[in-house]
């Protein structure tokens, strides 16, 4: 088990939103504040952790036939945790991610990972596999949020900071509302992808000249 | 019964243009990026998503009036879900034995339908919003024409992206992004329409 290698994967090389370019609909849909990209974050992370162990330790006694109908009633059994628990104790969050939060059982992060890499490796390695997605995904959220965030509303941290209004750092009247807005979400998406394939690509070939000197 | 009527156009102008169910409403992302390289694939994928999203829609309904009856609303996730992926299988064996060409065109994306959102939240949306029998039908039926129209769209847009010249770190998804995000600001001109 390498830690470090599966904790690099998740945040970069194999970043499951920036690369793999899975689970778009949440990216896209909820990042219009601090607040929604983080709790969402943590939600999807919970529920890689928990569904990636459990169908890690059963993995075999489920029949092969019938993994994925497997799969998604054990996710979507911790989707309906996870949704309820926010419902009970963070219900702004719950309103504000709103149906998102049962749309986590056909994010395909949780499923592809389930079948990629639960679905063959041990507990303990598919539960920091599990960790490590989450981080990449909620790294990836955030990224996605503070420029929206900063760009549409003119604020940092809504939700979150000075008393849920965030830190006004646009003066009011000058933010691009459109950014907060769906055609915001591509955008914004279609820049930061762009700018983490030029950052892979330059460090890529950094390493390649310094490898020839 | 006049006032349903309305409701009923209403729900039909809202899942088809001004809250389309990909470019405002975001559901179903994976296939509308993932299948849209080709005109008659992403024509293909709509008619299949209108198809199951419709019936799905129905079924959905019939399932929550259940769990409603044993006091069960918060399985509704786990139940839809399971709803969801037999309907798709079912019509997929339903249209091998039967339609045999149609099955043909549809192959490979009908498996994909149970992992699309837009199947999903369409029938959260229904319990959420209290639609009767009807009117879940029409909002099925109506959220996946809006899910065909968007992607067709998209990809008649997409050919053309393919092959424009663009700096080297946006080829492939980023500039293809960006291309959805103009489709999306076209139909942010529908929002707030209303006849009446």
């Amino acid at each position: 088990m390498n830690f470090k290698k599966q904790f690099s994967e998740g945040l970069l090389s194999k970043n499951p939103v920036l690369v793999q370019l899975l689970g778009l609909c949440s990216v896209l849909a909820i990042t219009t504040s601090l607040f929604n990209g983080i709790g969402m974050g943590l939600s999807v992370t919970v529920i890689l952790i928990c569904s990636n162990v459990l169908i890690s330790a059963l993995r075999k006694v489920i029949p092969s036939q019938i993994r994925i109908a497997a799969y998604i009633v054990i996710i979507a059994s911790f989707v309906t945790i996870v949704d309820l628990v926010l419902q009970a104790f963070i219900p702004d969050l719950s309103e504000s991610l709103g149906v998102f939060i049962p749309l986590i059982v056909v994010n395909c992060i949780v499923l592809g990972r389930a079948e990629a890499f639960a679905s063959k490796n041990g507990v303990l390695a598919s539960a920091v596999d599990g960790l490590c997605q989450g981080i990449g995904y909620t790294v990836a959220l955030v990224i996605m949020c503070v420029i929206r965030e900063l760009l549409g509303s003119g604020t940092f941290g809504g939700g979150i900071l000075n008393n849920g209004e965030g830190i006004r750092i646009i003066p009011e009247g000058y933010p691009a509302m459109q950014m907060v807005m769906p055609v915001g979400g591509f955008l914004t998406l279609g820049f930061v992808i762009a700018g983490f394939q030029w950052y892979t690509r330059h460090s890529r070939n950094k390493k390649q000249k310094e490898a020839a000197k | 019964m006049n006032e349903y009527v309305q409701t009923l156009i209403g729900i039909l102008l809202a899942a088809i243009l001004s809250e389309n169910f990909i470019l405002v409403k975001f559901y179903g992302i994976c296939p509308f990026m993932g299948v849209s390289k080709k005109i008659d694939t992403a024509l293909g994928m709509g008619m299949a998503v209108t198809f199951v999203m419709g019936i799905a829609s129905a079924a959905t309904w019939a399932i929550y009036r259940l769990l409603v009856l044993l006091h069960l609303e918060f399985m509704q996730t786990v139940a839809f879900i399971l709803v969801i992926a037999s309907i798709v299988q079912v019509v997929e064996m339903f249209l091998k034995k039967a339609v045999s060409a149609l099955y043909k065109a549809l192959g490979i994306f009908l498996p994909l339908i149970t992992t699309n959102c837009a199947v999903l939240g369409v029938a959260l949306l229904n319990v959420q919003k209290g639609y009767d029998f009807l009117l879940s039908v029409v909002n099925g039926v109506c959220g996946g024409l809006g899910f065909t129209v968007a992607i067709v769209l998209f990809a008649s847009l997409r050919e053309r992206v393919e092959k424009s010249d663009c700096p080297e770190c946006f080829k492939g998804m980023p500039i293809t992004l960006v291309a959805a995000g103009l489709l999306a600001l076209a139909f942010m001109g529908f929002s707030g329409l209303k006849l009446f």
